[in-house]
């Protein structure tokens, strides 16, 4: 049966690979993003891959008014509908300490727009009997950290929201992926000091796509940071507090 | 971050550079990094200076790799500038297609093989890759723009081996080349010595041929090596897909030294038995030997390496014998050299290309003696009246270019149109004083 998935945030390169895996195994795919002009080169990308369908719609995670445009063309898809969430945006912590209006926009990025969408999807999820959803969080929502803690809350907020999405989607016959990537080589992250053990992001889009099809529920990727992050949430919060990682 | 300060290098790692880059996912990104001023590069597998530009601003093409359109009916591909030719081989194989032309390896980019208008091991009759280019998008100022070799002949061919000095290629449309399959059926020879070797050359038939040399052998077993011919046949890929090891650590200075490596050509050499060989071997395999280990450039260790290339006629043969004797001689370690025979194709003023015999030799850079020797081998390339080429070069003196590549001064003149402020230069055109001819 046909699949088509509607990729939120598909300018981000992670996305991109993950939707080039999609097209290269036959699903359709829609990508919805802001800047709908250079998103046509990534559709023609995914056609010329072997997706039977590929498009692009505009999606701005600040401005709802794009949400249900995405739900309704979805509604038009035939067979089994599916979502994936690359959205995020990432200010330097000082910069948030410096205007911390800047954490509504974090928030609204990584966190409520793309869930707003996903609640307004869901029924039609429900109504299909199936279909996964992948939300990308991230290892920063494991543990707020000095460095940057706002962002941190907003992904431990959405894996929370996927964690009970799982939860609702499961008794229809759905599918939901938490994934926690540690640092990745992206626009996102390009010329950050401090990144170590950077994977490219096609790995990313590779354990994805795994975990997709052996309907795993949260994943990091790549897989060491399971031990990094279980040792960084082990760390008492009386030490934790002091340290600067 | 749009930019980030890095020092980087070129493949052979002998030569650097400080500066910013900046790594563009999109158009506008591209458009916005462009008003930097600094030119486009591709995955750095020149091995010099030519991807460089210290103390200024590159922009790395990489993920800018997009397919455009594919007419699977014509084999006309339009991709994106950063794609690389590795990729467009994994992609298409499996439909029949692949790229007309493919260098020693898969990482180097459409943007990078139009640059350096690079070849095959099937030049003699396949020509060079920008003879397969159908047409280009560079983009400018006002934005993309489409040159062909119709429209706009002159900047079409300043920029098919162009150095990147035109502008930043954002797409390409290229003549794929139909396959009958995945495979291809290897035959591996023996030759004892140079005469043999390009008696050999002459001799074969093949589409695809490439001589390994033992640049370490001398006298009479100078030239020797195995000469591999390959002919494209039916079937699926052979064999699981390749997984790439990698080299973790530079290597100390010794992994490349003298009887190191003497032994390794041996051994190399030698594992093709007397009678020859006969084998089927997946496409990526046979286009790409070194790309199974992922940075082998730092088996050369931290100062790196040099690579010297150049083509002499045809009728300049025994120039070339001369130019291995010299390097043979000078000891400088070289694990195995290349020897193919070219044919006249060249589709651009710098393009390196011409009808004779192309030698490649790897030499150590902490070696004291390499550039009096590079300088030595320079003479005598110009004396054969051959070339040398400027995509593996970071020794060369800009009077013997100027010298071995006559249509600089048309080139020249194209791109001061189309660069008048010369915003892309490299180190390399910097150092060989390409854009200060005429
Ligand atoms: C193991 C190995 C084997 C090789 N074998 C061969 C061979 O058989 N035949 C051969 O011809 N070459 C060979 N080469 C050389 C290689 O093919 C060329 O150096 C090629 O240009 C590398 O492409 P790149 O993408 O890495 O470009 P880079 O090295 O990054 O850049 C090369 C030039 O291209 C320009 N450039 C790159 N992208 C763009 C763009 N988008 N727009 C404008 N300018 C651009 C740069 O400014 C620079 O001048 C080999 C290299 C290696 C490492
Ligand atoms: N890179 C890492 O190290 C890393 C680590 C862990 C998790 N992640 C997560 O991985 C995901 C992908 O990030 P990336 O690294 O690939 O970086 P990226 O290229 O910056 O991707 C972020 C994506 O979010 C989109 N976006 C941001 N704000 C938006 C908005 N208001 N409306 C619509 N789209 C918006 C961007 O679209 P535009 O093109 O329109 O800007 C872009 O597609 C993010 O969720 C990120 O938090 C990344």
């Amino acid at each position: 049966m046909s699949e088509t998935w509607i990729i939120l945030g598909a300018s981000s390169s992670i996305a991109r690979a993950f939707a080039r895996k999609l097209a290269e195994r036959g699903d359709g795919v829609i990508l919805a993003g802001r800047d709908t002009a250079d998103l046509d080169r990534d559709a023609a990308d995914a056609r010329v891959r072997g997706a039977p369908l590929a498009e692009t719609i505009r999606f701005d995670a600040r401005d709802p008014a794009t949400f249900a445009p995405l739900v309704a063309r979805m509604a038009a898809c035939e067979g089994t509908v599916s979502a994936a969430v690359f959205v995020g945006s990432m200010p330097a912590q000082s910069e948030i300490d410096a205007d911390p209006a800047l954490i509504d926009g974090v928030v609204t990025d990584n966190f409520t727009g793309p869930a707003r969408v996903l609640q307004m999807l869901a029924p039609l999820m429900e109504e299909r009997g199936g279909g996964t959803v992948v939300g990308v969080g991230s290892v920063a929502g494991d543990r707020g950290r000095i460095g940057n803690y706002v962002y941190g809350a907003a992904k431990a907020g959405f894996a929370t929201y996927l964690s009970g999405l799982r939860n609702r989607l499961t008794r229809a016959g759905g599918h939901v992926v938490t994934v926690k990537p540690g640092f990745t080589d992206t626009a996102m992250t390009w010329g950050i000091e401090g990144m170590f053990l950077v994977a490219p992001p096609d790995k990313v889009a590779g354990d994805i796509l795994r975990a997709v099809e052996k309907k795993r529920n949260v994943i990091y990727t790549p897989v060491f940071w399971l031990g990094i992050m279980s040792i960084i949430r082990a760390i008492p919060e009386p030490i934790f507090k002091k340290l600067s990682i | 971050m749009q930019w980030k300060t890095a020092d980087y290098a070129g493949w052979g790692r002998a030569r650097s550079a400080r500066g910013t880059l900046a790594r563009p996912e999109r158009v506008p990104a591209l458009a916005k990094a462009l008003g930097a001023r600094g030119p486009a590069i591709g995955n750095r597998r020149s091995y010099g200076d030519g991807p460089l530009n210290a103390g200024g601003a590159a922009i790395e093409m990489t993920r800018m790799d997009r397919l455009l359109s594919f007419d699977a009916d014509t084999g006309v591909l339009e991709v994106e500038a950063g794609a690389t030719l590795g990729a467009l081989l994994r992609l298409f194989a499996p439909r029949g297609w692949m790229p007309a032309v493919l260098p020693g390896t898969g990482f180097a980019t459409v943007g990078g093989a139009i640059a350096n208008d690079v070849h095959g091991k099937n030049h003699h009759n396949a020509g060079s890759f920008g003879q397969h280019v159908l047409a280009v998008t560079l983009m400018t100022e006002a934005g993309p723009r489409e040159v062909t070799p119709e429209g706009n002949p002159g900047l079409f061919r300043a920029t098919m081996g162009g150095l990147g000095q035109t502008g930043a290629i954002l797409s390409a449309r290229l003549q794929l080349k139909p396959i009958p399959g995945q495979r291809m059926r290897v035959v591996e020879t023996r030759i004892p010595d140079f005469d043999a070797f390009i008696a050999a050359l002459e001799a074969s038939t093949a589409e695809f041929a490439v001589g390994w040399v033992d640049a370490t052998a001398k006298r009479k077993r100078l030239g020797r090596g195995i000469l591999e011919e390959g002919e494209l046949v039916e079937g699926t890929r052979p064999g699981l897909p390749r997984r790439a090891k990698s080299v973790p650590l530079d290597a100390p200075g010794l992994a490349l030294s003298w009887p190191v490596v003497k032994m390794f050509n041996r051994w190399y050499l030698w594992r093709v038995p007397d009678t020859g060989r006969k084998r089927t071997r997946p496409l990526d395999e046979f286009f790409f030997p070194l790309d199974a280990i992922h940075d082998w450039n730092r088996l050369y260790g931290k100062k790196g390496f040099h690579q010297f290339q150049c083509v002499v006629p045809r009728d300049a043969a025994p120039a070339l014998r001369d130019i291995l004797a010299t390097i043979a001689k000078a000891g400088v370690a070289s694990p195995l050299a290349v020897l193919k025979r070219m044919g006249p194709g060249r589709a651009g003023h710098l393009s390196f290309p011409m009808e004779g015999y192309t030698l490649a030799v790897d030499m150590p850079a902490r070696k004291a003696k390499v550039p009096a020797l590079y300088a030595r081998l320079e003479d005598m390339v110009q004396a054969a009246g051959g070339r040398i080429y400027l995509a593996k070069d970071g020794l060369a003196r800009p009077e013997t270019v100027a010298a071995l590549y006559p249509e600089l001064d048309a080139w020249h003149a194209e791109v001061a149109k189309a660069d008048p402020e010369g915003h892309n230069l490299t180190d390399l055109v910097r150092r060989l004083k390409l854009r200060s001819a005429a």
